[in-house]
C-alpha cells in the first residue's frame, strides 16, 4: 500500500501537495475547494494590516505557444480583515480536520507578532508561515523580502514568533540573496521548526513596445514584482540542495518554485523537501491540476517500490557535489542514430557555433556526422535535438580511472600558469579563425 | 448521382467552391509557427524554386514581425501571396520538411506564407519604392508571373517597364488558369495591385504582340525586351469530331469558367481527356458543378502526371479514372453525344493498342486536356531566337535567348511549370537584364 501522506516538522497532511501562500488561498471558499479537489494543504495567502492592492497585477513570459512559462505578480498580502480570515480558518478546519491549514502571516512590530499568532492559533490553524519573502511593495515597507535579506532581523523576528507559538513555524525565505543558507541558518537561530523556498524572483518580465512601459501596467507605469512558474524551478531546486546539504540549517524544508507535475514534485523530494507548495500551476490551470501531480506521484513510487515519501526523500543529495569532487576522467562521447535522425542538422550548427566543431556534414546525406576526436562530451547536441534518443551520449572512458580536480591539486598536478601545458585544452583541435571566412 | 448539385446561383458556385486553404487565423500562425525547428541548411529552402528564406519568415511570424516575413518572402517571390495558395507544397516546401521524416506533420508553409503576405497587403504596407529612374526602358510581353516578377525587378533596379498584354487583367494563368477552389480571382487581382501600386510599372491591357511590325517598334524603342508569353491554346488531337460543338481545350474551358461560372456550358456527363494537372482541374471543376465526369488518360494511375493530391481532389469531387484508355474518336452530329475510346497496354513504355477494344460511351461534353501548343509562328518573327525540338525558347542560365536582346522565362520557356517557377526564373532574367544594362550589381 502507497502512502503519500506527508509530515513537516509535525504538520501533517494526507499528501504532500499544499497551495502556497497567494491569490488561490485568498477565502476559505478556495481553500475548501481545493481541498475537496485532493490538495493536501494550503498556506493562508498573508495575514497582516490589510493592503490595498493595483490594478492590473500580473505578468507573463510566453515561450512560443506555451503561455506562462514564467509569471510575474506585484499583489501583495491580503487585503482582507483578519476577523473575516480568521472565521473562514475556523470554518475550513471543521470541514476538514486532517488537512494541513496553515496561516501565513507577516506584522511589522513585536506586540503586532504575538497577537496575530495567537490569534490564528486561536482559530485552529496547523502552523505559522512567516513571509519572509514577498520580494515587492511589502519590502518597501521593511518587511517581507527586507527581513529575509537580514539574517539578523529574520533570527530576532522569529525568536519573537517563538516565544508564543504552540504550533510550529516555517520561516519562509526569499531567493534575492547571494547565499540562501545564510537566512536558512538565521531561521534557526531564532527557533524556527521548518524553512520554506523559495519565494518569489524580484523581476521585469517584459516591456510593451507600444507604450514602452513594463508590465503590468498600472496607469502607465510599472514596478518590479516577483517572478514565479515553471521558469524558476532550476533555481528553487538549487536553493533547495543548498539548504538541505548544510549542516548549519538542519530544518525540514518545504518546497516551493514552478512546481507544476508529479515530476517537479519528485525532484524537490529527491532534493530534501518534505513536501510541496504550488501557486502559479493552480493559478494556471486551476486545482484540477492535482489529480495528474497524485497518480504520477504514486505510479512513481509503485514502479520505484518506494511505500512511503520518506523512503525518497532526499535520496538525490548524495549525487550532488562540488565540482572538484567530479571524476574527471569519466567520458561521454555523441552518437548519432541515423535511422531516427530527421536531417534538421541543428545538432551540427550548435556544435558548429556553440561548441566545439566536432560535427560535420557529408556529401550525399543530411544525417550529420560525430567528430569523435573533437567531441567533448557537453551534451549540446543531444538536448538540441529534436528527435528522441536520437542522439545519446555514451560512455568511451572503461571506467577503471579516477582522478578529481581535488586530487589533482593534492597532488600538484593541476595548472596553475596561464600558459600550463596541463590545461585541459592543449592538444585539443581548434579551427584557425580564417577558416571562418571559407563556409 | 454527382457529388455536388448544380449550382444555380453565384452563391451555390461558392459553395461548390470551398476554399482549399482558407486564410489561417492569428492564433493557427502563432502556433504553426512555433512548431518550426528552424533547421539549418533547411531542406525547404532547397525545395523552393524561388529559394524563400523559410525558416526565417515563419520565425519572424512567431516574433510577431509579420510585415518582416512579408519583406522575406517577397524578397525571393513577387507573387508570395498567390504561391502561398497555390502552390503544389506537398511536393515542394512541405514535402521536404523534416517532420515528414519523424512522421509528424509538416509545417503548413502555404498558409504561413499567405497569412503573412495577407496581413501585410491588407494594411497596404509598402516594402518596396522603385530605384532610382536610369533611363533604360525595357519592354515586357505578357503580364503573367514572369512578365509581372521581371517588371517588378526591374523597377527596383530603376528601369522604365512598359507590359503589353493581350487580356484584359495581370497575372496570366493565376488568374485565368488556377483552380478557383486554390485562390479567388479577388485574392489575385489584390496582390496584383499591391505589387504595381508599389514598384509603378506600366500595363498596356488587351494589347496583344503579334506581329514582326510591332516587335521592330519595341525593339526600337526599348533597351531589352523580355518575354513572358507562356503557351497557347490546347493542342490538337488530331481525330474524328474534336471540331464538335462542346467539345473544348482544357485551358480555355477553365479560363471561361474562371471569368463566368454560371454562363460557361457544363454538360450532365463530361469526359476529360490527359492526365496532368490541368486535367484535373478541368475534371474537378465540371465534378463540382455538378457533372458526372470521367477522367480518361492513356496510361496507368500511376502513369499520370499530376501529383496525387490533385487527383485526389478531383476524386474526391466525384471524378472518375478510367485508365488505359484512348480516344479514336468523338461521337456526335452537331454537337458531342459521346466518346469512342479503346482499350491499351504499354509495351516497353510505350502506349499500344489493344485490337478490337474499341468501346463508346455517352457524354454531352469533352474537355481535352493534352497539352498546350506552344507559338513557334509568333516566336520566328523574331531575328536568331532559337526553340529546342519542344519549340520552347532556347536561354542561358541567365535566361537570356539566343537574341541578345530578349530575355524569357516561365512557360514559354520551362515547357509549362507552376506559378513559382516562372517568378523565380524572371527575377534571375530582370537581375540579368539589370547587369546587361549597366545597372545590375
Amino acid at each position: 500500500m502507497i502512502d503519500i501522506s506527508a509530515n513537516l516538522a509535525g504538520i501533517k497532511s494526507p499528501n504532500p501537495f499544499w497551495l502556497a501562500s497567494a491569490p488561490p488561498t485568498n477565502s476559505g471558499y478556495q481553500i475548501m475547494k481545493a481541498f475537496d479537489a485532493g490538495w493536501g494543504g494550503a498556506v493562508w495567502k498573508t495575514l497582516g494590516v490589510p493592503v490595498v492592492n493595483v490594478s492590473s497585477r500580473y505578468g507573463a513570459i510566453n515561450y512560443r505557444d506555451t503561455r506562462i512559462m514564467g509569471f510575474n505578480n506585484i499583489e501583495l498580502i491580503t487585503d482582507r480583515p483578519l476577523a473575516d480570515n480568521l472565521r473562514e480558518i475556523e470554518e475550513v478546519k471543521k470541514y476538514f480536520p486532517d488537512h494541513a491549514v496553515i496561516a501565513s502571516l507577516m506584522v511589522d512590530t513585536r506586540a503586532e507578532w504575538h497577537q496575530i499568532v495567537k490569534d490564528v492559533q486561536n482559530a485552529g490553524a496547523d502552523g505559522i508561515e512567516l513571509n519572509f519573502g514577498c520580494p515587492h511593495g511589502m519590502c518597501e515597507r521593511g518587511m517581507g523580502s527586507a527581513v529575509g535579506q537580514n539574517p539578523e532581523a529574520l533570527a530576532t523576528i522569529t525568536s519573537w514568533v517563538m516565544e508564543v507559538a504552540n504550533i510550529p513555524v516555517i520561516v519562509k525565505l526569499t531567493p534575492n540573496i547571494t547565499d540562501i543558507r545564510e537566512p536558512a541558518r538565521a531561521a534557526k537561530a531564532g527557533g524556527g521548526d521548518a524553512i520554506s523556498l523559495i519565494n518569489t524572483i524580484q523581476s521585469i518580465v517584459n516591456i510593451d513596445l507600444d507604450t514602452l512601459c513594463p508590465t503590468p501596467i498600472v496607469g502607465g507605469l510599472s514596478t518590479n514584482g516577483g517572478y514565479c512558474g515553471p521558469a524558476v524551478k532550476p533555481i528553487a531546486l538549487n536553493m533547495l540542495k543548498n539548504c538541505a546539504l548544510d549542516a548549519g540549517v538542519g530544518l525540514p524544508i518545504s518546497g516551493i518554485g514552478g512546481i507544476e507535475t508529479w515530476r517537479d514534485c519528485v525532484e524537490f523530494l529527491l532534493l530534501g523537501a518534505s513536501n510541496v507548495q504550488v501557486c502559479t500551476a493552480a493559478m494556471h490551470y486551476g486545482f484540477g491540476i492535482v489529480r495528474e501531480m497524485e497518480t504520477g506521484l504514486k505510479q512513481f513510487m509503485a514502479d520505484k517500490g518506494f511505500n512511503k515519501l520518506d523512503d525518497f526523500i532526499g535520496l538525490s543529495l548524495p549525487k550532488v557535489q562540488e565540482w572538484k569532487n567530479l571524476n574527471l576522467k569519466y567520458e561521454v562521447k555523441a552518437k548519432i542514430n541515423a535511422d531516427k535522425c530527421i536531417g534538421c542538422q541543428l545538432c551540427y550548427i550548435a556544435c558548429e557555433d556553440g561548441a566545439h566543431q566536432a560535427i560535420e556534414l557529408k556529401q550525399g546525406t543530411r544525417v550529420p556526422s560525430i567528430i569523435d576526436d573533437n567531441c567533448v562530451g557537453c551534451n549540446l547536441c543531444s538536448l538540441v535535438c529534436p528527435v528522441e534518443e536520437c542522439i545519446t551520449m555514451v560512455q568511451t572512458d572503461d571506467g577503471t580511472e579516477f582522478k578529481t580536480w581535488q586530487n589533482r591539486l593534492d597532488e600538484n598536478s593541476a595548472p596553475n600558469t596561464f600558459n600550463d601545458q596541463r590545461g585541459g585544452g592543449v592538444g585539443h583541435y581548434v579551427p584557425k579563425p580564417s577558416d571562418a571566412l571559407k563556409k | 448521382m454527382p457529388e455536388y448539385k448544380k449550382p444555380e446561383t453565384f452563391s451555390d458556385v461558392l459553395n461548390n467552391f470551398d476554399p482549399l486553404h482558407p486564410t489561417m487565423s492569428a492564433n493557427m500562425a502563432y502556433y504553426e509557427s512555433s512548431r518550426c525547428l528552424f533547421c539549418y541548411d533547411a531542406p525547404c529552402i532547397k525545395a523552393c524554386p524561388t529559394s524563400i528564406d523559410i525558416p526565417l519568415f515563419i520565425k519572424q511570424i512567431n516574433t510577431g514581425n509579420i510585415d518582416g516575413a512579408s519583406k522575406t518572402i517577397y524578397d525571393a517571390n513577387y507573387f508570395g501571396n498567390i504561391c502561398g495558395k497555390v502552390c503544389p507544397t506537398k511536393v515542394l516546401c512541405e514535402g521536404a520538411c523534416v517532420y515528414n521524416e519523424q512522421d509528424v506533420k509538416p509545417i503548413d508553409i502555404g498558409s504561413l506564407q499567405a497569412f503573412a503576405t495577407n496581413h501585410t497587403m491588407s494594411k497596404g504596407k509598402q516594402l518596396y519604392k522603385p530605384g532610382k529612374e536610369n533611363g533604360k526602358k525595357v519592354a515586357i510581353i505578357g503580364a503573367g508571373p514572369a512578365g509581372i516578377s521581371a517588371a517588378c525587378e526591374l523597377r527596383l533596379h530603376g528601369c522604365t517597364v512598359d507590359l503589353y498584354e493581350s487580356k484584359a487583367q495581370p497575372s496570366g494563368l493565376a488568374l485565368y488558369g488556377v483552380a478557383p477552389y486554390k485562390i479567388t480571382n479577388e485574392e489575385i487581382i489584390a496582390e496584383m495591385e499591391y505589387l504595381q501600386s508599389q514598384f509603378g510599372y506600366t500595363v498596356h491591357y488587351n494589347h496583344p504582340i503579334t506581329t514582326k511590325e510591332q516587335l521592330n517598334n519595341l525593339e526600337a524603342n526599348y533597351d531589352c525586351i523580355f518575354l513572358g508569353i507562356g503557351m497557347g491554346g490546347t493542342r490538337k488531337l488530331g481525330i474524328n469530331g474534336e471540331n464538335l460543338k462542346n467539345c473544348i481545350g482544357a485551358t480555355e474551358f477553365i479560363e471561361e469558367f474562371k471569368l463566368k461560372p454560371l454562363d460557361t456550358f457544363i454538360g450532365k456527363s463530361v469526359v476529360v481527356l490527359g492526365g496532368g494537372n490541368t486535367a484535373m482541374d478541368a475534371a474537378s471543376e465540371a465534378s463540382r458543378m455538378g457533372a458526372q465526369v470521367h477522367l480518361v488518360y492513356r496510361r496507368s494511375k500511376s502513369g499520370m502526371g499530376a501529383y496525387p493530391f490533385e487527383y485526389d481532389l478531383a476524386k474526391n469531387a466525384g471524378t472518375t479514372g478510367m485508365f488505359n484508355c484512348n480516344p479514336t474518336e468523338i461521337l456526335g452530329n452537331d454537337s458531342v453525344e459521346g466518346i469512342c475510346l479503346i482499350r491499351t497496354k504499354i509495351i516497353d513504355g510505350k502506349v499500344t493498342y489493344i485490337e478490337n477494344s474499341e468501346f463508346e460511351i455517352k457524354c454531352d461534353m469533352v474537355i481535352m486536356a493534352t497539352g498546350q501548343a506552344k507559338m513557334p509562328e509568333f516566336l520566328n518573327l523574331i531575328d536568331g531566337l532559337e526553340l529546342d525540338k519542344s519549340n520552347r525558347i532556347i536561354c542561358n542560365e541567365s535566361y537570356q535567348t539566343t537574341n541578345p536582346k530578349y530575355f524569357a522565362s516561365g512557360d514559354a520557356v520551362n515547357g509549362g511549370a507552376e506559378v513559382v517557377n516562372a517568378a523565380g526564373e524572371a527575377k534571375i532574367a530582370a537581375q540579368a537584364i539589370a547587369l546587361k544594362l549597366g545597372i545590375g550589381k
